[in-house]
């Protein structure tokens, strides 16, 4: 291992699951209200994983009252409480970015079972 | 004054405890040692030459060798004066470790930037070149008038122009120490600093 990605090493989080573009996750994502602290729920199909070690980050697309909303989360945040992979997506590529473009039932993907 | 040198790994990220990114740069710094005391008696100024980096014996020249063998503190390959040194590295020998530093710790770091060679005015000083349209042909990322006429029949001292860009010893200061690890060496300092992967950096505590 090269030195800079030993000084970040000891941040890397190896507790979420393995997951892969296309894939349908559940986010626990932690929001800090001034002193309190709740979990808010973001769920969604990954269509990206992006960057290595430190700086890595996936997108989450879900559609939200009719809008789509893509959030990116980076995968060692401690932002992050808990992850979790409700489906495994069967798709081609490794940016799903083609989804942005199709609605409805289009939009959809095949999930392996 | 405490400091220190190192050397730039590169640059990484660190996360708070609620979530935020710091940009970091990541420089292996120190140990360092003090190989000569220069007080205002012998030299004019009081400061402390510091040793970064152990070079074998064979590589060294014998005027360098004689430098190091007086002081009998190792031999380094790089070497460089902190004016005003704390009293306690004022003493031959003494060891300047990462640990000496705390976090939250403003620094000054000098380095030397990367270089870019040959640049226009555009690149070097920011200019912003001159317009395509209304008859203008090549004179896209021109300087444009560099001064009058018969009075004064010269160019300014100073006027901005092309030149070598980078490659020139440069100070950022006011940056945060965000993060030590005493174990190797490392200091985790927010925001960029001079110069490219593997460059020598002097690392000074900024007073106040």
């Amino acid at each position: 291992m090269d030195k800079l990605a030993a000084a970040a090493a000891s941040q890397l989080r190896d507790d979420l699951p393995e997951f892969k573009a296309g894939d349908t996750v559940e986010v626990d994502v932690r929001i800090i209200e001034g002193a309190k602290e709740r979990i808010q729920l973001f769920k969604g199909v990954v269509i990206a994983r992006k960057g290595s070690g430190i700086n890595e980050t996936f997108t989450v697309r879900k559609i939200s009252n009719g809008f789509g909303v893509e959030r990116i989360f980076p995968l060692h945040s401690p932002k992050i409480k808990g992850m979790r992979r409700v489906a495994v997506g069967r798709v081609r590529r490794a940016k799903l970015y083609y989804l942005r473009n199709l609605t409805g039932k289009a939009a959809r993907i095949r999930n392996l079972d | 004054m405490l400091g220190i040198l190192g050397k730039k790994i590169g640059m990484s990220q660190v996360f708070t405890q609620n979530g935020n990114i710091i940009p970091v740069t990541v420089v292996e710094a120190g140990p360092c040692k003090v190989v000569q005391v220069k007080t205002v008696e012998t030299d004019g100024y009081n400061a402390a030459q510091i040793g970064f980096e152990e070079k074998p014996e064979r590589l060294m020249i014998k005027p360098e060798k004689g430098h190091f063998e007086k002081h009998n503190t190792g031999y380094y390959r790089t070497l460089a004066e902190l004016k005003d040194a704390d009293q306690d590295i004022m003493v031959d020998g003494a060891e300047i470790t990462v640990s000496k530093f705390k976090i939250g710790d403003k620094l000054k770091v000098t380095g030397t930037s990367k270089g870019k060679g040959f640049q226009g005015v555009m690149k070097r000083h920011n200019f912003s070149g001159a317009q395509t349209t209304h008859g203008q042909s090549d004179r896209r990322r021109a300087p444009g008038s560099i001064g009058a006429s018969a009075y004064p029949s010269r160019v300014i001292k100073g006027m901005r122009m092309a030149g070598q860009t980078g490659n020139k010893r440069k100070t950022v200061s006011n940056l945060e120490l965000v993060k030590i690890d005493e174990a190797n060496n490392l200091l985790y300092i927010k925001g960029a600093v001079p110069g490219g992967k593997n460059g020598i950096l002097t690392i000074r505590k900024q007073e106040k």
